[in-house]
């Protein structure tokens, strides 16, 4: 089991590498940066006291040099001009928007990311599992025709769209917040469990929209295993043995359809981590999403670039957890050699 | 069995004596029903019965048909331009079209509706004049338009009443018909999701062709290149992407631009559909009496793989269009995607924002039921593709 965690680890190091690279290429593609572009608008309006600022900020982050450069030093495996300060050596760079570096930027937006997302999967799971598994052995029943209906909802309706309507009825008829992940009277207090409920109460639609269309598809998925598999003959032998029907259903069929609703959370992740960005903007919650579109208007590089590797590992990492829960339960998938892609 | 069989007389099988059953009989008879109706019929004859008994699929096909057709059209349907102002009805809500005045059939009209603005609540309001019909015009000249961009036109097929407004699903922020923008930036959001899954297809079909031809490490390159791409969350690279298309470019270009980078992102999936059909196709018994009767490697792929791939691939295209018709939806909405005087779906739905547009103007949200229609629709015509283009394996 160690070994396959240590494999499916050292897997993720060239797809990080991959990453970063796709991700600075991206970040650099608009024709100058934040800095050229001050001080285009400096020499524009004719203010030259800001000029050597900049100037002198532009030689500071090396932003100066040639591009493979710059990314080698943004990685931090080349010397910039204060030493190695790269993303391996946890400097994350400055924030040319907000002046200030970007770890104090994204700071507590980056555990709430991760809540909200953990949210979200935690909500797929609970809610797919019970719907798929009811939709296939009650085929055909209302149980498996709302299952379906709210599943092309989740699968059409744009969420950020959702997610206002969701948010203004859920106001009006339940009396949930608007807006925020945290009521504004715990805003600078320390955790307590007062504050924890409050942001699980904030939680509610934030989860519920980000997680419907991946519910969706996991419920369709769910239904069309279990129902393959209650087809077979094993569970037509139990049947005529006498096997009692929840026992039936659940030492064999659902143990099978189980395993691709586990290995399914990884291709889900990225559609939810994204639609989690969107949400975030829409409902102004404090994740990194509004700063990642803040940044990328301003084309303030380090900071997108920052947030966009985030994100990436978060899927990642996801995955990972996802491959090593897959493992545990299936020891087909420990025991080959190769991994599974 | 005939009742004229006897009566067992033992108790054990083999104590019976040998019985045949005196009816005439032939060995057709026992061969199993054939699993098709007409064994003789073409595959393209199958697959279009088996499309027609998917009854949604079918549907959302017309529906999607009469959407595309039309979209040449949609100036000449609509009553309004996409950015015709009525600064007379701003923020209107939709208007009714009456066919009786006071009991008396007067064909199509619409009563005259004159807003104030509330400043208590800070918002429109309307009443309408019930008393004063205004019957509506046919085929009458309206805003003038450029017909399939080329010829200046001004034909319409409904206009507003002389001193009324006609504005069936109400008017937004600047008092522009939404009804009509909804039909006009139908002409972006429906092409969009063409134009970026023709992108996507062509790098697919190649990179993954090339991947399942050579095999290799070029396989093993594209496989990688395909994971990671599959793996990376695609809206904030989709918004990286259009936050580098300079704003100062033509609505044109930008439009051009968002369904590349929509389709760029979009080809892991097909490309690894079509290297491993590819692969599996290759095995196949099929080809190999082929490559035996001497069929050039070129005719093998023409003749028998890419008919046998490429219905596949259809219905997988099918099913991503959705995919970018609501990644352009969610990209103008964040205001990196279309962007004024560019009329789409999303860029409308810009406007709705907020949540007074959700309280107090509702109808500015009204793009949001075509994209569902038309993303549901693609959805089900998938599908019934998807099963309909297999026409050999049973149900």
């Amino acid at each position: 089991m160690l070994r396959f965690i240590l494999r499916r680890l050292l897997i993720m190091i060239p797809t990080l590498i991959v990453v970063s690279m796709l991700i600075f290429v991206v970040i650099n593609l608009p024709p100058g940066d934040f800095l050229s572009n001050q001080i285009a608008e400096l020499r524009a309006t004719g203010q030259e006291a800001g000029l050597a600022k900049a100037e002198f900020l532009r030689h500071e982050y090396a932003l100066d040099r040639p591009l493979a450069e710059q990314y080698l030093i943004w990685i931090g495996v080349w010397p910039g001009p204060s030493g190695f300060n790269g993303l391996l050596q946890g400097d994350l760079g400055w924030s040319f928007e907000f002046g200030k570096p970007v770890a104090e930027v994204v700071g507590e937006t980056l555990w709430f990311t991760v809540i909200l997302n953990f949210a979200a999967v935690l909500f797929v799971y609970l809610v797919s599992f019970p719907l798929g598994a009811l939709a296939a052995i009650r085929a055909n029943s209302w149980v498996d025709y709302l299952a379906a209906a709210v599943g092309y909802i989740g699968l059409a309706t744009p969420n950020f769209l959702l997610a206002l309507i969701l948010l203004y009825y859920g106001q009006k008829w339940l009396g949930l917040p608007i807006g925020g992940l945290v009521d504004p009277r715990y805003e600078n207090e320390p955790m307590s469990l007062a504050k924890l409920g409050s942001i699980l109460h904030h939680l509610i639609i934030p989860t519920i929209v980000i997680g419907l269309s991946g519910t969706a598809a996991m419920v369709r998925r769910l239904r069309a295993n279990l129902l393959d598999e209650l087809g077979k003959p094993y569970v037509v032998t139990a049947k005529a043995k006498g096997v009692p029907p929840v026992r039936r259903l659940t030492r064999y069929p659902l143990r099978m359809a189980l395993n691709p609703f586990v290995s399914d959370i990884g291709s889900l992740l990225p559609s939810m981590v994204s639609g989690s960005v969107l949400i975030s903007v829409v409902l102004s919650l404090p994740t990194i999403g509004p700063a990642l579109l803040e940044a990328l208007r301003a084309q303030d590089q380090f900071l997108a670039g920052f947030i966009l590797m985030f994100i990436s590992l978060l899927v990642l990492v996801g995955m990972l957890i996802s491959d090593i829960l897959l493992a545990l339960l299936d020891p087909r998938i420990r025991l080959t050699k190769r991994s599974r892609s | 069995m005939s009742e004229t069989r006897p009566k067992p007389q033992g108790q054990r099988p083999q104590d019976w004596p040998h019985y045949v059953d005196p009816e005439p009989w032939s060995p057709d008879d026992d061969a199993l029903p054939a699993s098709r109706l007409d064994p003789g019929a073409s595959a393209a004859r199958l697959m279009l019965t088996r499309f027609l008994r998917h009854r949604l699929a079918v549907l959302a096909a017309l529906f999607l048909g009469f959407s595309y057709l039309s979209l040449p059209f949609v100036n000449f349907l609509v009553p309004h331009g996409a950015n015709e102002r009525d600064v007379e009805h701003l923020y209107a809500p939709p208007q009714a079209i009456h066919l009786f005045h006071e009991g008396r059939f007067l064909g199509p009209f619409v009563y005259p509706t004159t807003g104030r603005a509330d400043l208590r609540e800070y918002r429109w309001r309307y009443e309408s004049d019930t008393t004063r019909p205004l019957p509506l015009r046919f085929l009458c000249p309206g805003e003038p338009y450029r017909f399939l961009g080329l010829v200046e036109a001004r034909l319409r097929l409904v206009c507003p009443p002389p001193g009324g407004s006609l504005h069936l699903l109400g008017t937004d922020r600047l008092g522009r018909d939404v009804l009509s923008r909804l039909a006009i930036g139908a002409q972006l959001s429906l092409t969009v999701g063409l134009l970026g899954i023709a992108v996507s297809f062509t790098i697919g079909v190649t990179l993954g062709g090339l991947a399942g031809y050579l095999g290799g490490w070029v396989d093993a390159g594209v496989q990688r290149l395909s994971e990671i791409l599959k793996s990376l969350p695609e809206l904030p690279l989709w918004l990286a992407l259009s936050a580098a298309v300079p704003a100062h470019w033509s609505p044109v270009t930008v439009f051009l631009c968002i369904s590349v980078i929509l389709g760029l992102l979009d080809w892991p999936s097909l490309a690894r559909a079509v290297r491993s059909r590819f692969l599996a196709l290759r095995e196949e018994d099929f080809i190999m009496a082929a490559e035996l009767m001497g069929a050039s490697p070129a005719r093998i792929i023409r003749r028998h793989l890419l008919p046998n791939f490429a219905s596949h691939l259809l219905a997988s295209a099918t099913l991503s269009i959705p995919a970018m018709i609501l990644g352009e939806t969610a990209l103008s909405f964040l205001g990196l995607g279309l962007r004024p005087p560019a009329t789409s779906w999303g860029v409308m739905l810009n406007d709705a924002q907020n949540l007074m547009a959700v309280e107090t103007y509702p109808w500015i949200s009204a793009p949001m039921i075509p994209v569902i229609l038309v993303v549901l629709s693609f959805n089900f015509l998938g599908d019934g593709l998807r099963d309909a283009l297999d026409p050999y394996h049973d149900q």
